[in-house]
């Protein structure tokens, strides 16, 4: 294939660990030094591979959480407690290490300027973490592309992003909403409730208006918010979706 | 390869399963799902398969008549790019053999097409010889909307992502075309033993 052949082989290449961010209790970032990264678009992941002493190989895919103009290439990673990779991340990576990584990859759940909108962003847990690249990216290039941010978590301490998605929440173009699903701090003025159609009406743009929305989150958080847009009249072809986690959690 | 990350240890299988596992997987119990778009849900009633493009004349099943049709229970393992593999998994589903059968073409290719415009490319060797199927059972079941729902196509030796979901049809085709996560990077083949992850894997 024509473009195959120019765009070549994603090799796999070594990034350092220069920082860290505690996100929450469970969430990691980890900001990189990846000298031969060629870039990326907003929403695309990079596979990372490790490899024990005798070895041993494990990859993973992570979405990539800074925005193709940041500085830095940052991934945020949630420790999942029966994991093989995530765990080593989160909690055995120290600045000055060295990561196998290579990407990007996908080209589908992707969101840039040219693309255009209204954007409509729904999160669940930490599949807010591609539409964090999408809202650094809408920021960095002045996008007055109206964008929407619906991100549910179960309590305020699990929100990744706080402090940044609050003051985006201040910008000309866009909005950003919370639902705390599980525990609400007192005085919570933000939505308390899993999503559901109203909740989605009140945030979304009418279909009318032709939004194109993107959903990351664990599988039953996805099929639903995907499933009450098409409801509600969405375009089923102007909704991407980005799934992780097996049925039934 | 030299490197090491220093303090992985990892979760090593050297169990007799361990080479039923492709290189850069892993065994999963779960089945996890993987979507580009919203779950279609087409009526049984409105649903058909058909066979189209470089054919003598085109094909076409209702869902009664694909029902009909001599069905077989296959026990496979299946590897998603996104890393995990899930071995023993059981299906029921009408070989492409079976829907092949008398189909006169010079097609060397074969996109699959699904509800919700996905599609996927292969040879057309590929799907025949017993290495293909339309399922729609899974466990026992039906299968679930998640998951492909009510029809998926069934291609156990290639990365999962050609096992279409919401599988309407296939066109045969004489030149080669890449599907829709082929476009998006995806390998053109995606032989998980050549780990054929990307373009130019």
């Amino acid at each position: 294939m024509a473009r195959a052949a120019v765009l070549g082989r994603l090799s796999w290449q070594l990034a350092e660990v220069s920082a860290f961010v505690d996100e929450t209790t469970d969430v990691r970032s980890i900001v990189l030094e990846a000298p031969a990264w060629e870039g990326h678009r907003a929403g695309q992941h990079v596979d990372i591979r490790l490899t024990a002493e005798d070895g041993y190989q494990a990859q993973r895919s992570y979405s990539i959480a800074s925005a193709p103009e940041d500085e830095e290439l940052v991934l945020t990673v949630e420790r999942l407690d029966d994991g093989e990779v995530s765990p080593y991340l989160v909690d055995v990576l120290r600045p000055g290490d060295q990561l196998e990584l290579r990407g990007p990859v996908g080209g589908y759940f992707v969101w840039e300027e040219s693309v255009g909108g209204p954007l409509l962003l729904v999160g669940g847990g930490s599949g807010v973490v591609p539409l964090r690249a999408m809202l650094r990216h809408h920021r960095a290039v002045g996008s007055t592309v109206p964008a929407r941010l619906l991100y549910s978590v179960r309590k305020l301490d699990d929100v990744i992003y706080r402090d940044e998605l609050t003051r985006l929440d201040g910008e000309a173009s866009v909005d950003v909403h919370f639902t705390l699903t599980r525990e609400q701090p007192a005085g919570w003025e933000g939505y308390s409730r899993r999503i559901d159609r109203q909740l989605l009406e009140d945030v979304s743009w009418p279909a009318s208006e032709r939004p194109l929305t993107y959903v990351c989150g664990p599988t039953s958080f996805v099929e639903t918010a995907a499933s009450v847009l098409v409801e509600l009249g969405h375009d089923p072809a102007r909704i991407r979706t980005e799934r992780f986690g097996p049925t039934g959690t | 390869m030299s490197f090491v990350s220093r303090g992985f240890k990892g979760r090593r299988r050297e169990d007799a399963e361990s080479a039923r596992v492709p290189p850069g997987q892993y065994v999963t119990g779960d089945f996890p799902v993987l979507s580009a778009g919203p779950t279609p849900h087409t009526p049984l009633d409105q649903w058909d398969f058909s066979i189209v493009g470089e054919v003598d004349e085109p094909r076409r099943w209702t869902w009664e008549e694909l029902q009909a049709l001599p069905s077989e229970e296959v026990t496979v393992d299946i590897h998603c790019v996104t890393k995990w593999s899930k071995l023993d998994t059981v299906w029921r589903g009408v070989s492409i053999d079976t829907l092949l059968d008398g189909v006169e073409t010079s097609a060397e290719y074969v996109t699959a097409f699904s509800d919700g415009g996905y599609t996927t490319n292969m040879p057309l060797e590929d799907v025949r010889d017993g290495r293909a199927w339309v399922a729609f059972d899974y466990d026992d079941e039906p299968l679930d909307p998640e998951h492909g729902g009510p029809a998926r196509l069934l291609v156990p030796h290639l990365y999962f992502w050609k096992s279409a979901k919401w599988v309407r049809g296939l066109e045969l085709k004489l030149e080669d075309e890449p599907g829709f996560w082929e476009t998006y990077g995806y390998h053109n083949y995606g032989d998980p033993w050549r780990e054929q992850r990307y373009w130019g894997d």
